[in-house]
Formats: structure tokens, sequence, C-alpha cells
């Protein structure tokens, strides 16, 4: 009784801190199709709160200019707010030093530096490539690209009925060949959080380094590169409540000075003739031309933001919110959710009878409620269980436990006239 | 306010092939004006829904990639033959609001010659409020789908116009 009363308490305490959130994101007050917003596809992009905003919008009021280049006032403020960004991006991830941080594009342009940094120089025929199933598309395709060039041939960890990875089918494929192991922290279609901690470690055993996409972790729990070991660590800041056009790639540095540079210009040189050219180092050998200045800054008060809402409410709130759908969904008799791993976060997808994932979207949209129809860029994945998709709802620290039963409502609806 | 199930009840609706005799345009106003009756939007969705369900059946045999129209989200399977020198088309999809569109617009185009296919105008889908799926970015494929109708009137005309 009292345990009850006392979660009761702490579930309308958490409600509160949750709408004190929502205000600071300025779009999830607006209306869609006349409904009031129900954003429930995070896992593709997270929207931004008004210190992000706020941020970027002040750095190119006031501070813009380009970076590393001049000695005028403004390019020394632009250039002390970029690298600042990094620190912070170092702090964030626990990362031991600033020049392992790699300013790209996001987790696609992250994995594709390192993919063919590997093909030109560390990779030959016949060595191998460790990913699985479950692996979005952007940490699938670089792969295959860098083997084309150098003959490496990729192995493939099958998932389990539940999402999980099949560990055993992980230890076995390691072996004298394998040149890296890539492979995703959070399935962003299953939800499955993989044990890389456990994996990598296992791979160390047979110096085997691995490359972790964090796309789908970084905004939902702590992520401390050290600690894991990973070699690798790579993410999006547009799914962490920052910009789009950033991101970043954690390696470490050991690795990164043996690695090729990924692409040539301004800023990654030390000089340049034609005979030949000395490169820059890290972490600006691999920052060829002017980066994505606000994109970096933007991305630093994402963080700042994250770091002081606290990873302790993010995680209770989310798992809540997890728990929450899982039982509004199972009541339902012909929904069928795909991925049910022990281990799992922020994302639901699953199944209406045999509709379409399309048909489903598509009404919940006209009721203001946002989800992702498709493949979810994991093709793989989807054959796996034999599905061309799923309908997915996934989760961020703003969303409430209202609008996953107004999802509820509006499936409710939607089976109503599918079926 | 009734539900699209009991549409066809109240408003003695019709879904027998139509003639050439039936001016494109007057089909289109008849289904803006069916859909304007809907006041509710996922309403006016369970009648498109309801419009795919009446769809004649598509044969399997044409349940092929031949037939299949690229650039949906959805799979979709559009038939067309001829005869007496009008186009004819059968069509089927996986998903249903993809079906209840091509529906519409078999209802539309039908039974008519290339000519008029080729040029006929479809300004009901907005009207209807059915544009956005001619977003592109959609991926829905309506707008694939009309190109592909489109295509094989023009393709069959000209067979037509050589024979
Ligand atoms: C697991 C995972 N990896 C990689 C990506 C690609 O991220 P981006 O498109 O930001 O480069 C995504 C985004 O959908 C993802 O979910």
């Amino acid at each position: 009784m009292r345990e009850s009363s006392h979660r009761e308490f702490e579930g309308t305490v958490l409600e509160d801190r949750v709408e004190q959130i929502r205000s600071s994101f300025p779009i999830l007050s607006r209306a869609v199709h006349e409904h009031p917003l129900v954003y429930l596809d995070n896992a593709a992009s997270s929207q931004k709160p008004d210190v992000v905003i706020d941020r970027i919008s002040r750095y190119y009021r006031e501070q813009h200019s380009n970076v590393h280049r001049g000695v005028h006032a403004l390019s020394q403020e632009a250039t002390d707010a970029y690298e600042e960004a990094r620190d912070t991006v170092c702090e964030f991830i626990g990362a031991d030093d600033r020049s392992e941080i790699i300013f790209t594009k996001g987790t696609t342009d992250a994995i594709n530096l390192v993919a063919f940094s590997y093909a030109g120089r560390m990779l030959e025929e016949g060595d191998e490539i460790v990913l699985t199933q479950m692996e979005h598309h952007s940490n699938i395709v670089p792969w295959q690209l860098a083997c084309e060039i150098s003959g490496a041939i990729i192995k493939v960890v099958p998932v389990e009925e539940d999402g999980s990875l099949n560990y055993e089918e992980y230890e076995k494929s390691l072996s004298e060949r394998t040149r890296l192991v890539a492979v995703t922290h959070v399935s962003n279609s299953l939800g499955t959080v993989n044990p890389v901690k456990r994996m990598i470690s296992d791979a160390h055993g047979l110096d085997i380094p691995v490359l972790i996409d964090g796309a789908q972790a970084v905004s939902h729990m702590p992520v401390n590169v050290c600690e894991l070991d990973a070699d690798f660590y790579c993410f999006s800041g547009h799914k962490m409540y920052g910009p789009t056009g950033i991101g970043v790639l954690y390696g470490k540095q050991e690795l990164l000075n043996r690695m090729p540079p990924y692409q040539g210009g301004g800023d990654m040189i030390e000089s340049v003739s034609f005979e030949g050219s000395s490169f820059n180092s890290l972490p600006h050998k691999f920052e060829a031309g002017t980066p994505n200045i606000a994109g970096a800054i933007g991305l630093a008060a994402a963080m700042d933001f994250i770091r002081e809402t606290g990873f302790d409410f993010i995680t209770d709130h989310e798992t809540r919110l997890l728990h929450h759908a899982h039982e509004k969904l199972q009541a339902f008799d012909r929904l069928r959710i795909i991925g049910t791993a022990p281990e799992k976060i922020s994302v639901v997808s699953f199944l209406l009878g045999d509709s379409h994932p399309y048909d489903v979207a598509t009404l919940l949209d006209r009721l203001g409620i946002a989800v992702r129809s498709g493949h979810h860029c994991t093709q793989p994945v989807m054959a796996r269980y034999g599905i061309p998709g799923t309908v997915r709802a996934s989760f961020a620290l703003y969303n409430t436990i209202d609008e996953i039963d107004v999802l509820a409502e509006g499936l409710e609806r939607a089976e109503g006239i599918l079926f | 306010m009734c539900s699209p199930k009991d549409w066809n009840a109240q408003k003695g609706f019709y879904f027998e092939k139509l003639t050439a005799a039936h001016e494109i345009s007057t089909v289109s106003q008849d289904i803006v004006d069916e859909f304007a009756f809907f006041e509710d939007w996922l309403d006016r969705y369970e009648h498109l829904i309801d419009l795919g369900r009446e769809l004649p059946i598509l044969d399997d045999a044409f349940r092929t990639n031949e037939y299949r129209i690229r650039g949906c989200q959805a799979q979709v399977w559009l038939h067309p033959s001829r005869i007496n020198g009008l186009v004819y088309f059968t069509a089927d999809s996986d998903a249903m609001i993809t079906k209840g569109l091509i529906a519409l617009l078999i209802r539309v185009l039908d039974g008519r010659t290339g000519d008029e296919i080729m040029n006929a105008d479809l300004s009901f889908l907005d009207a209807i409020g059915m544009k956005e799926h001619l977003s592109p970015t959609r991926k829905n494929g309506l707008d694939a789908m009309i190109k592909q109708i489109k295509l094989y009137a023009l393709a069959l005309s000209s067979q037509a116009n050589q024979s």
C-alpha cells in the first residue's frame, strides 16, 4: 500500500517535471491536422529545446566567422566556441583526450570515415568485418563499399526471435582474420540494447577493434567510451536534441593516428605542395574544409541540456514510457510487437494484424500522432522476421504517459477502420 | 453523422462499371461530393478504404514484378487491357489506403480512350484532400500510379493506331 502510493507520488513528480521540460520545446505545442502533436518519431530525429535553438541563433548573430583561420577577434571567438564544443563532447562521452573527438556530419558520415580510411590501407583481401543482422543500413553499406575496394568480406551475426543478438554466434564469428567488429549499441528498429561492453572485451581478447554505432544510445543512457573500451563510437547530434548535419566520431588516438585521412582539403593539412602534402594532427586530420561550426556549438548546447536534465530522470521516465507502451499495445489481440529483448529501450515496433504499416501510420498521422512506418533502414532484420516493415513509436524525454494513451486510442480507431 | 459503412445504403451509391458516357468531370465531381459528406478525416479514409475493398480482384498472374509500380512504400500492381479501343485497369495493393487511391483513379479513368486518360484532369484529388499523397515525400506513389496509368494509356492507344 505504502509502496504503491509512494510510486504514485513519484509518478506525479515525474509528470510535473515532464510538463516543465515540454514547455522548453517550442514545436511540441503546435497542432497537426487540428490535433495536438504527439511526436513519437524520436528515433528518426528528436525535437530541439530553446537552449539549442537560441545557442545557434546567438552564434550566427554574435559570433560567426570561420574557425582556425583568422587572427581577428571574431575568428578567435568562433574557434574558441567550436573547440569548447569539442571539450563538451569529450566530457559527455568520457573520452580521455579532446583530439579523439572528430566532428562529422552524423553517424553515417562517421562510419564512412572509418570504413573508407580502413579500406585505403588497413584491409586486405580475405580480411573479415563482423556486423550484426540488426544494423542500420549506414552500418552495412559503407562496409560493403570498403569490401569492394579491399576484397575483405562481411560476416553477419544473427538475431534471435526476441530481437537479442545470438551471442554464441558472435563469439564464433570472431577469427584471426577479423579486422573490425561494427555493431549498434541500440537497435533503431527493435530497441534491443546490445551487450557492447562484453562484445568489446571478447573482441579485444583477439586484438580486434570495435566500432559502436551509438546513434540510438547517447540520448537515452549515459555512455562512457573509456569504460566500454570502445575503439570507435559514432553518433548524430539530431537524435539527441541537437541540430542536424553534425555528429561525432570518437576514436582511440592510436588507431586514428594509423588511419589515412578520408577527405582532403583545407584545415586538415600541415603543408601542401605539388610534391606532396603533410597532414595536420588529430583531430584536424579528419576534419577537411570549413566544419559545421554552428552545428558543433548547438550539439554542445544539447549535451549541456541532457546533462542538466540528468540521466537518472531520463532513464526512469523513458523506462516508464516503454513499459506503459508495451502494456497498452499488448491489450490489442491482433497486435504483434517486433523486438521484445529483455534489454530494450525507447522503441516499440509493431504490426497490427496483417495491415500495412503505411496504413496505420497514415491514419495515426490524421490524429496528430507522428510514428514511423517502413523498414527503418534495417531491411536485413526485417527480412529476418519475414516482414517488409513495422510501425514504430519511439520515445524521448519529453513524451508523456498521456501521449501513449492517445496512441493506443488512435490505434483502436485505426483497427476499427482497417479490420 | 453516419459512418462510411452505411454510406452506400444511404446515398444509393453505385459501383457499377462506368461507361464512357460518364464525363470525367462528372465522375470526379461525384467523388468530390461524396468525400465532402464526411467531416472527419478518418471517416474519409474509411470511405476510401471501402472503395478499395470494392475493386475487382486482380488476377494472381498479374501480381508480378512486370506489373508492379515502383516508387511506392506499399506494393502496387496495375494491369491494363484494351477492349474495343477503350482502356481498362485492374489493380491491387497490400496497403489499403493505396488501394483506395488506385480505386479512385480507376473509377475516373476506366473504360476511356488513351487520349482521354492522358489528358484527364485529376484535380479532384486536390479537392478531396488526397493531394498530400502526391507529395514525393509521402512516398505513397499516387503520382507514380498516375504516371503508370498514363503510360499504359499511351502505349495501348499507339498500339491501336498502328493496327
Ligand atoms: C542505429 C542507427 N545508426 C545510424 C543511423 C544514421 O544516422 P544519421 O542519418 O544521422 O547519419 C541511424 C539513424 O537513423 C540509426 O538509427
